[in-house]
């Protein structure tokens, strides 16, 4: 079974401070961290279950600044076999769509049973890159999957959708999965594997080297801001018993409970 | 020197951070508290590989370099001194020595089982006469047919209640000083071996420290390490390797007082303001920031010695376990005063961290003792 | 070691200048508050003042890793000699070379890298040294010159500098956005020396005050564009940093050396001096602190060749290299005893010289603040 799974590399933005930059429409990103997006890592593990069961080759692949290069490098050392790096720097802030359509232009050149790709990205969170891309190779998609049972040639995916409720599908492959975060457990590249994929060929693809139908522009960053802050909170005071019975008493007024 | 880091290395610290914090750090203060040794953690590190980093893969290691092994030290010393040590103790302590001074039949026998966790290392140096001063040592092995007759006991043995391989120092002949010095390896389950006392400990305490007593302990002649009155040699030139990974420690400890200390100064509010706004807070940061990159540069240099094999780098990995264990008492304690009264309390992580530095000065060659070497290198 | 074959070959030619040429005359220079032509002109044959910059503009070639060994060795034997060499290439060849253009590169950055001409550079003020946004002296555009008032103080090689750079600003009260940067001409009329400040150390180095009155100077002799100075001497004291740590570095090194042959030579109740503990105790200590110091500005200096960002690093380098360089030479008289005092050793010249490196470009208190807000992400 051969597998594609696509990877972002984004900042770790969860425990920093995040300000906007001087163009007022991306974050200074100089003092952040960067890493594989969160549920990508779920979707590259599930990729190497897939392949433990059934063998076949994984192919990572994704669109970014050269540092995306560490990115990859540790996804082939949790068990990719080929990394792509789509260069970035060669086009100019795409956005979903194109950002699909350029996947699109790489993968139609490749072998796939399956393509998984994160179900969202913490940076853009546009959650669009899977199923669009999915549209645009004309192959059926499920997006927000929570588990994955194929064979090789169709798969049973678990969707989870609003309220904890959980949808059964049967697809035919080839497909495109949007995985969950929570969808397994992803594990921890080996020292050995570490040192294999350091020496590993990533290759690079640049503007030149794919065949690209014109990039659609839909939509375009006009201002990145943090909302104004509007005071909303009341500190309770008082003994604990007082301040207990006048936030039981807001809550219900409040109909929270 | 290479101030930057390789691919591998850059990757192996990445994983190891992320490692660390998700499966040690949840735990380091529950075991600091039971005392109880991290066998599951111990698991985990095996599978990645974290127990035999420089052994070649042949003998089922991960086969990296010295600054790597610094910089896995370090990384879990961040979240959990005592897994940091545990660690140290089975990569430089054991599995070093074996792969260094062992023939082929010794290695093929120890090294998979200590790489893969399935027997964890441990070495015995110390004994209640016996600390800065090795040569003092009074345990004896003597020559029966075809067995060495050891007795005797080692003290404060890290790993000890856990270890299934011993490496264990013993005079073969007393006259000849500490040429008469010879080092063993020591199994488990051997006639005559048994446990002592185990050690309650004011930091690092989860490492399974006891006293080791050997009562007319039968071992094979062929667990002999190295050669006859090598002992004494091979101690020195293992500590000179083991002294990076203290430092390694050192500086992974200091580390992670120094990012809770720079995360709670945002938070903590003081007359109106962040403390992180106060002069005086800053710069308790500022220092402990230089003192840490420092100590950290002073380790990977040691380590780079190693690797770029340099015969003699026993001052420049003193120099990295003096300053580091120095420092790291220093850093703690700004940190545990960066959170007031609050750091005083187990709510916090610094007072563990506080009392997880103090052994650092310790263990390994005691600061004076590396002053000592360090001040003879400069002057010879 | 630390270094590569070609760094270690560098470093053992520039000893050897340093221990042959410029340690026998360290004395002389200190007491007698004497500038050291000679040995301006003699670092210049050798190449020392263009380390970093290529050849087709006077340079050597090499990178910023050999030029903080170039001063630090060079500060091992002397400090004053040290300061000449640290302050010309950083602060005039430096800014010359990141900010200047084609034209201006040719006119003063080929004969400073070289050696034909001596530079310096003007940034502190009588109310502007560690807050350089108080910058007071003016710069007005007047038809196609530049009118310059204003005082400078401290400025190190001011006297004898043929090329200076200096920060003026438009309008004091646009802080920092109103600063420029700009080159001025020894001779040009309305520009003189003031007064020469008599120091604690570093003597036979020179460091003066620089006056403007209606000192004039072409449109040309403006570095970048305008309100791009702050930029600029940021830049430059990354850089700067790195000299005064390296400087800090060497200072601290001498007095270890002197400290370790004295040891050697002299006992106590009849024992060596190196065989007692208290002693080994100093001794490993300023030597594993000068260690960890040499590794800091090394990897900033490496830092600096990758264009990889150095501001912590750099400022880490200076603070702790001249903290350490104060224990050291500290140290260093302690053991020495009374001697130590005397001026038959020259440990009391190094813990005169070593004093600035706390207080010169950034005191130890900025590079804390600096290091602070680094790591605290602001
Ligand atoms: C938690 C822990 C784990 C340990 N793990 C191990 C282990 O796994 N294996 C092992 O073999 N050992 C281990 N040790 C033992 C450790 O290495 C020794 O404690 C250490 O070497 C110091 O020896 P000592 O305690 O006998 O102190 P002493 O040697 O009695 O020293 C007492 C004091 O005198 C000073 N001193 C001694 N000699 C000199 C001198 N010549 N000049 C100046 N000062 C001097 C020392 O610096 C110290 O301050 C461990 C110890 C602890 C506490
Ligand atoms: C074991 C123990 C017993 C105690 N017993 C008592 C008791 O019996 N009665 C009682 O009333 N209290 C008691 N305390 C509380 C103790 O007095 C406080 O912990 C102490 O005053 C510090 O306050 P804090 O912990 O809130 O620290 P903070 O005030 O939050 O200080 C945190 C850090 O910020 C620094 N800081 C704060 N403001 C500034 C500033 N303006 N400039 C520079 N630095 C600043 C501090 O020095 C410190 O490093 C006890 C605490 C402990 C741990």
């Amino acid at each position: 079974m051969d597998i594609i799974v696509c990877i972002k590399r984004v900042p770790q933005t969860a425990e920093a401070e995040v300000s906007i930059d001087s163009t007022g429409k991306s974050i200074q990103k100089d003092r952040l961290t960067f890493d594989m997006n969160e549920s990508d890592t779920y979707a590259l593990e599930e990729a190497v279950l897939l392949k433990e069961k059934f063998e076949g080759n994984i192919t990572v692949l994704s669109l970014g600044y050269p540092d995306t290069d560490d990115t990859l490098r540790i996804a082939l050392a949790k068990g990719a076999d080929n990394a792509i790096r789509i260069k970035a720097e060669n086009f100019e802030n795409p956005d979903a769509f194109q950002t699909a359509q350029i996947l699109k232009s790489v993968i139609k050149t490749i072998n796939f049973d399956i393509i998984l790709t994160g179900c969202i990205a913490t940076d853009d969170a546009y959650s669009q890159i899977g199923v669009t891309l999915a549209e645009l190779l004309e192959i059926p998609h499920a997006a927000l999957v929570i588990k994955v049972d194929a064979n090789e040639q169709r798969t049973h995916v678990h969707r989870e959708l609003e309220e904890g409720l959980i949808e059964h599908l049967d697809i035919k492959l080839p497909a495109l999965l949007t995985i969950l975060t929570g969808i397994n457990e992803p594990r921890y590249a080996s020292l050995i594997a570490i040192r294999r994929a350091a020496k590993k060929e990533i290759q690079q693809l640049g503007k030149e080297n794919i065949e690209l139908e014109d990039l659609v522009i839909n939509s375009v960053i006009e201002e990145l801001y943090v909302p104004p802050v509007t005071k909303q909170v009341e500190i309770l005071t008082g003994s604990p018993s007082e301040t207990a019975t006048k936030l039981a008493g807001i809550v219900k007024e409040k109909g929270l409970i | 020197m290479n101030f930057a880091l390789s691919n591998d290395q850059k990757m192996l610290r990445d994983e190891v951070r992320k490692f660390a914090e998700n499966e040690l750090a949840p735990i380091a203060p529950e075991i600091d508290i039971s005392g109880e040794f991290p066998k599951e953690s111990i698991k985990k590190l095996a599978e990645m590989g974290l127990l035999g980093i420089v052994v070649p893969e042949k003998y089922g290691g991960s086969e990296f370099d010295f600054v790597s092994l610094a910089i896995a030290i370090e990384e879990i010393s961040r979240a959990c001194a005592s897994t940091g040590v545990i660690t140290a103790v089975n990569n430089s302590l054991t599995t070093y020595p074996i792969l260094k001074f062992g023939n082929e039949e010794q290695k093929e026998k120890y090294l998979p089982d200590l790489c893969s966790g399935k027997k964890i290392g441990a070495i015995g140096i110390t004994e209640p006469n016996a600390g800065s001063d090795v040569a003092a040592m009074e345990t004896t092995a003597v020559l029966d047919e075809d067995h060495y007759i050891l007795n005797g006991a080692k003290r404060f043995i890290t790993n000890g209640t856990e270890a299934g391989i011993f490496v264990v120092f013993a005079y073969t002949n007393k006259e000849l000083k500490h040429k008469g010095i010879t080092a063993f390896i020591v199994e488990r389950d051997t006639p005559g071996f048994s446990l002592g006392k185990h050690e309650d400990l004011m930091g690092i305490r989860a490492t399974g420290n006891c006293e080791l007593v050997f009562e007319d302990c039968k071992i094979p002649k062929e667990n002999l390490l190295g050669e006859l009155g090598q002992g004494f040699f091979i101690c020195m030139n293992t500590l000179d390797v083991s002294r990076i990974d203290i430092g390694a420690q050192a500086v992974g400890i200091s580390q992670a007082a120094l990012d809770e200390a720079v995360k709670y100064s945002k938070e903590r509010v003081t007359f109106g303001k962040p403390i992180c706004k106060f002069g005086m807070i800053q710069n308790m940061l500022a220092e402990m920031a230089t003192q840490i990159h420092a100590a950290r540069m002073l380790v990977y240099y040691a380590a780079w010695c190693k690797d770029a094999g340099i015969k003699r780098f026993s001052k420049e990995a003193a120099m990295a376990k003096y300053y580091a264990a120095n420092i790291s008492v220093d850093v703690t304690r700004k940190a545990v005063q960066i959170f007031g009264g609050y750091g005083y309390t187990k709510d916090y992580p610094v007072e563990r961290f506080y009392r997880d530095a103090k052994i650092l000065e310790l263990y390994e060659g005691t600061s004076e003792i590396q002053k000592l070497v360090i001040a003879n290198e400069l002057v010879r | 070691m630390i270094l590569s074959d070609k760094h270690l070959k560098f470093r053992e030619k520039v000893r050897q200048f340093a221990d042959e040429v410029v340690a026998p005359r360290a004395i002389e220079l200190d007491l007698n508050s004497e500038f050291p032509h000679d040995l301006v002109k003699k670092m210049g044959k050798m190449g020392l003042y263009g380390l970093y910059v290529p050849e087709k503009f006077g340079g050597s070639g090499k990178d910023t890793l050999s030029y903080a060994i170039a001063v630090e060795e060079v500060s091992r034997a002397c400090g004053s000699t040290g300061i000449f060499l640290a302050a010309h290439t950083s602060l005039a060849v430096s800014p010359i070379y990141l900010a200047g253009n084609e034209f201006q590169k040719q006119k003063w950055l080929i004969p400073l890298a070289k050696g034909e001409k001596i530079g310096s550079f003007g940034l502190t003020e009588p109310n502007a040294g560690s807050d350089a946004s108080g910058t007071r002296t003016i710069a007005k555009l007047v038809n196609d010159e530049y009118i310059i008032n204003g005082d400078k103080c401290f400025i190190t090689s001011g006297h004898v500098s043929d090329i200076i750079v200096i920060t003026a600003t438009k309008d004091p009260s646009l802080g920092y956005k109103g600063i420029s940067a700009f080159v001025v001409e020894k001779g040009t009329p309305g520009f003189s020396p003031g007064k020469e400040e008599d120091k604690l150390g570093l003597r036979g180095s020179i460091t003066s005050e620089l006056i403007f009155e209606d000192c004039k100077i072409p449109k040309e002799n403006l570095l970048g564009k305008e309100g791009d100075g702050f930029k600029i001497f940021m830049q430059t004291l990354d850089g700067g940093r790195i000299s005064i740590g390296a400087l800090a570095l060497g200072i601290a090194q001498g007095a270890l050396e002197h400290t370790i042959k004295f040891v050697r030579a002299n006992t106590i109740s009849g024992k060596p001096l190196y065989k007692e503990q208290s002693i080994q105790s100093k001794i490993a200590e300023i030597g594993t602190e000068i260690e960890a110091a040499r590794l800091l500005i090394y990897q900033a200096a490496e830092l600096k060749d990758a264009g990889k960002p150095l501001t912590k690093v750099a400022a880490m380098g200076k603070y702790y290299a001249s903290l350490i360089g104060m224990k050291a030479t500290n140290t260093a008289i302690e053991i020495h005893g009374m001697l130590g005092l005397t001026k038959k050793y020259p440990v009391e010249r190094f813990i005169r010289d070593e004093k600035l490196m706390e207080i010169g470009e950034g005191t130890s208190e900025i590079q804390k603040i600096v290091i602070a807000r680094e790591i605290l992400g602001k």
